[in-house]
């Protein structure tokens, strides 16, 4: 998990990017990897990874986001940093090609509606994707940060569909399979899909909504004494630019606008300051984004009143929340529900 | 210091380059990397959408199934499919659950909450079992498949899996699933 409490600026570390593997990590000899395009096209064809370096490339930077990202805190305050609770969360600068352009070259059939994605991990991990989507910005990437992609991280290629959630951006990329229809795969059925009260589960809950969180300070920090602090976080959203984030200090009852420390980037964290004149007495500190969309993070009770709260097998991923953050009278900072 | 002549050079380039930008503006361009990929090379490949297309020739019964699954399955999924919830070496509960989805304690199994028997072949043959994915005979995936379906009550012990009828395969909780909602309307009120 992205140690996000000692992270300063925008961009992940390639090193210290968060790590979720469905069949452990493979090792692959570049000079042997081969992705293979076929069903629903004109001419299925194989690329190298020479291949695919030849094509024109696009570098963009996006974050990616684990739907499980904080499953632990729906019913109550559980991890204690922001490590634990928002850490399945980094930003990278993503190169590589734009499946569009791979897409012309084996030509799409008219019929062709989703894609399936298929890794070399030993899960042989598959989702399918909307084409929808993989034409839009879906990027084939074999760079991280100015440099291959990591092991862990899918080297030497990886799926890239900015602001989908983080299982979809299928690593170690072997293969993939236009088809008319979703494949149903074991991970887009029995495993993330979220299981309402009602017993109905939702399906192909792609999009990882609005979302922030204050890393200074947040859980384990103690304050020296009252004084100023500058408040910071970050802000995301799979919808595209960030808007704005407002910081409260009384656990919601008051907001005020946060200061973004650069120019929001389409599906990109940023990183929002608020300055803060801490006078000594308890305090719940809390963010809120909005994004492009105007949709606005909700609170836990309104996510849960919508959901349900069934326990770990219940709607667990994509909690969005507003995160709390209770300072007491001596500076400790501590993970609260508020 | 930009001379005369480099600019002209400038120029000249430019010129040369506009055509080839309107060139290819009308004209779909390939750039033809990469190799064709032969129907060999692709068949080693499968993925098994719910009308069964791409099932592999062959098939099994629950009697063969128990056997493979004591031979592979068990460690990690009990005796009696139960699972097992250990970190690190616990498989998922595979059978029970009907009728938990929409409680406090849902059950989340095979028979409970998957909504089609392709994934189910799908699945093993692509990554079970944990130790040796992929190492499964097409027979012995069939065999497996209808001895988790039978023990969960969903076909006939005697019923036999095949390409045929393993997409035919009713599962309890096909209708329990809908598309995603959001963004959420009752966030906007």
């Amino acid at each position: 998990m992205t140690p996000l409490d000692k992270m300063v600026g925008n961009l992940t570390a390639s090193g210290l990017h968060f790590e979720r593997h469905h069949g452990g990590i493979p090792t692959i000899d570049p000079s042997t990897h081969m992705l293979f395009v076929h069903g629903k096209v004109d001419a299925p064809r194989k690329f190298s990874m020479v291949d695919l370096k030849r094509f024109p490339s696009v570098t963009r930077k996006h974050f990616i986001e684990c739907s499980g990202n904080g499953l632990t805190e729906w019913n109550k305050p559980t991890l204690k940093t922001v490590q634990g609770t928002h850490g399945l969360l980094s930003t990278s600068e993503w190169t590589g090609v734009p499946f569009a352009t791979i897409a012309r070259e084996v030509g799409l059939h008219e019929d062709g509606a989703w894609v399936l994605a298929e890794g070399s991990d030993a899960a042989v991990m598959t989702r399918s994707i909307p084409l929808q989507k993989m034409l839009k910005d879906a990027i084939l990437a074999y760079g991280q940060n100015g440099e291959a992609i990591r092991p862990e991280q899918g080297y030497p290629l990886r799926l890239i569909l900015p602001g989908y959630e983080g299982n979809m951006h299928i690593k170690w990329l072997r293969r993939l399979e236009v088809g008319d229809q979703p494949f149903m795969t074991r991970e887009e059925t029995s495993k993330y899909t979220d299981l309402l009260a009602n017993g109905k589960a939702r399906q192909f809950t792609f999009e990882m909504e609005a979302k922030s969180v204050i890393t200074f300070p947040s859980g384990e920090m103690k304050l020296p004494g009252a004084g100023f602090y500058s408040i910071t976080g970050l802000a995301w959203s799979g919808r595209g630019r960030v808007q704005s984030v407002d910081v409260s200090t009384d656990a919601g009852k008051t907001w005020y606008p946060a200061h973004l420390e650069s120019v929001p980037e389409p599906i990109c964290t940023i990183r929002f300051s608020f300055p803060w004149a801490w006078d000594g007495t308890p305090a719940v500190l809390q963010s809120r984004c909005t994004d492009e969309t105007g949709y606005i993070q909700p609170t836990l009770a309104q996510l849960i009143a919508i959901r349900g709260s069934n326990g770990p097998f219940g709607s667990i991923y994509h909690l969005n929340a507003i995160q709390s953050w209770g300072v007491d009278a001596d500076g400790g900072v501590t993970n609260v529900h508020a | 210091m930009f001379t005369r002549n480099a600019r002209m050079g400038a120029a000249c380039l430019f010129l040369a380059l506009v055509p080839l930008g309107a060139f290819a503006q009308t004209k779909a361009v390939r750039y033809g990397f990469g190799a064709p990929a032969t129907p060999g090379e692709l068949s080693k490949f499968f993925s098994i959408p719910p009308d069964g297309r791409g099932l592999p020739p062959g098939s099994g019964t629950a009697a063969k199934g128990a056997q493979v699954y004591a031979q592979s399955c068990t460690a990690c999924h009990g005796d009696q499919l139960q699972g097992n919830p250990q970190k690190g070496i616990g498989g998922d509960r595979l059978i029970g659950g009907r009728g938990t989805l929409a409680t406090k304690t849902p059950i989340k199994t095979v028979e409970s909450y998957w909504p089609f028997a392709t994934t189910l072949f799908d699945y093993i043959k692509r990554a079970m079992p944990f130790s040796a994915p992929g190492s499964l005979s097409d027979d012995d995936v069939y065999s497996v498949v209808a001895y988790i379906l039978s023990q969960a009550k969903i076909i006939q012990p005697t019923d036999t899996m095949n390409a045929t009828t393993l997409a035919r395969v009713a599962m309890p909780n096909r209708d329990g699933f809908e598309p995603d909602p959001r963004p959420e309307v009752q966030l906007y009120r």
